[in-house]
């Protein structure tokens, strides 16, 4: 059997023992996205096979839970795509403001910086303090650093470009206090943000949502993992409620392409139009 | 450095795919090796090119213009299909699957670079074996040397544009310094080399008919 092969049955193994010890359930991820992350834990410890590190997995719960911070999304940066960002703050924002008061779900969060970028959209549109933000990861040491809001410094000139990209109103600055090394976000950009442990492959429905924001999740997950995740979404939106993808996720040939409306193309903005 | 004769007999192996890895000085190198290329080709290219993270279509739809074969981005779980030639979208690592779809994933950055050539090299060296081919053109950093290493281990043909002939000699000296590649060729004869061996009629193909 070839390497590959071999390789291959390791990884299923793995998972299948990540699911049944501990309940976490990646068999329906994009496996070759999985296979190098894993490939990268491995690198770091003593074994020479993924097969090899599954009877630590078993028997050491701190083994899995450096695991699973590995095994999750962790990469964003604030208003990663600008433009998206700007096509928020002119056609959703208006058609948000249609209401007294929204709820918004921002699903696969990871460390926050997303989050807070639609805060900071949210407030300078001046509609903040009508908006309630569930923002979810399955991954609670990110959850964590999303909480605190803290960033390095030496990415803040990125963002800093990013935000002017986005259309933001006013100086990025007036957003975060620096630390040594670090840039703390201004805490009043929290108020409205409910941070809260939620897995989009095992757990459920929101309910009556206006806006669900998920970039850049779905692209990990196999079609079918990727249709149980819509359809949830589609179920947690109210009518006329509003879906923002990544850039390069589609909805065309999912199980709910007919349930939405396109808003937005390029930037893969829907809404739903069923009831 | 080898030369590639005309009477060369390619090695007697059933070619699916090129991936192909360029950086600075990408498009003009891709504009003329691209144009080489027809539109029935029976291989499928895959192209990591390093591109500024908020670049447009443009490359896409210049090349589009310029070449027989179609040009188009790569898109997620989309199965690899032959005569197209594929990009890596800006800002997304673009992998391939055992099953010969493509995935793309936001990961960290490998080589400072994403989409990074080794993570598509990698990952197309286990999914097509024997089967690919990996070309590293001109450019001015280091990714893809690793890749095409690998590309080689699993049976693949490596193919590296002369450095001297590159408009920028570091990524191809590096590729070469990182693994013995079968072929060193400027960008035309590259360009040549896989019309020949991605022809429809030609015996590669046909064995794999």
């Amino acid at each position: 059997m070839r390497k590959e092969e071999l390789e291959d049955i390791e990884v299923a193994l793995f998972l299948d023992a990540v699911y049944k010890c501990y309940g976490h359930d990646f068999r329906n991820y994009s496996r070759v996205s999985i296979k190098r992350r894993l490939r990268n834990i491995l690198s770091k410890t003593q074994y020479t096979t993924i097969s090899g590190m599954i009877s630590q997995l078993l028997y050491d719960e701190s083994f899995f839970e450096t695991l699973i911070y590995e095994l999750s999304i962790t990469v964003t940066e604030m208003f990663r795509d600008p433009e998206f960002f700007k096509t928020l703050r002119e056609q959703v924002i208006p058609y948000l403001k249609t209401h007294p008061f929204v709820k918004i779900w921002h699903a696969g969060c990871a460390t926050g910086e997303e989050v807070y970028s639609l805060a900071i959209v949210l407030k300078e549109e001046g509609f903040y303090d009508r908006a309630t933000i569930f923002a979810t990861d399955f991954n609670d040491v990110a959850l964590n650093k999303a909480r605190e809001g803290i960033y390095p410094l030496e990415k803040l000139k990125d963002y800093t470009a990013n935000y002017q990209h986005a259309g933001g109103t006013a100086s990025f600055a007036q957003y975060y206090h620096t630390g040594y090394d670090a840039a703390i976000l201004d805490p009043s950009l929290r108020k409205n943000i409910a941070f809260a442990n939620h897995n989009l492959v095992t757990d459920g429905v929101f309910s009556e949502v206006h806006l669900i924001v998920c970039r850049n999740v779905l692209i990990y997950f196999d079609k079918t993992l990727q249709n149980r995740v819509l359809k949830l979404f589609r179920d947690s939106l109210a009518h006329g409620g509003i879906l923002a993808l990544g850039s390069k996720e589609a909805l065309q040939f999912s199980e709910i392409a007919n349930d939405f409306k396109t808003l937005s193309d390029k930037w893969k903005i829907f809404q739903k139009t069923s009831q | 450095m080898e030369n590639l004769s005309k009477n060369e007999s390619v090695k007697p192996n059933c070619y699916q795919a090129v991936v192909i890895g360029v950086s600075a000085g990408g498009l003009e190198a891709l504009k003329v090796l691209l144009r080489l290329i027809p539109a029935d080709f029976a291989l499928s290219i895959v192209i990591v090119q390093h591109l500024h993270p908020l670049q447009d279509r443009f490359h896409i739809e210049l090349l589009n213009e310029a070449c027989c074969i179609s040009v188009q981005e790569a898109e997620e779980k989309e199965p690899v299909m032959p005569g197209i030639v594929y990009f890596a979208p800006p800002n997304y690592h673009l992998l391939i699957e055992a099953d010969k779809t493509f995935s793309l994933s936001i990961d960290e950055k490998v080589n400072f670079s994403r989409p990074s050539i080794d993570v598509l090299f990698e990952t197309a060296a286990e999914a097509y074996g024997s089967g690919l081919i990996g070309v590293i053109l001109t450019g001015a950093n280091r990714d893809g040397a690793l890749g095409l290493r690998r590309i080689k281990e699993n049976g693949g043909l490596t193919i590296v544009q002369d450095p001297g002939t590159a408009q920028f000699s570091i990524m191809p000296s590096a590729a070469m310094a990182e693994t013995k590649v079968d072929h060193v060729l400027t960008v035309t004869e590259i360009g040549r080399f896989l019309a020949r061996v991605g022809h429809p009629f030609s015996a590669t193909v046909l064995e794999r008919r």
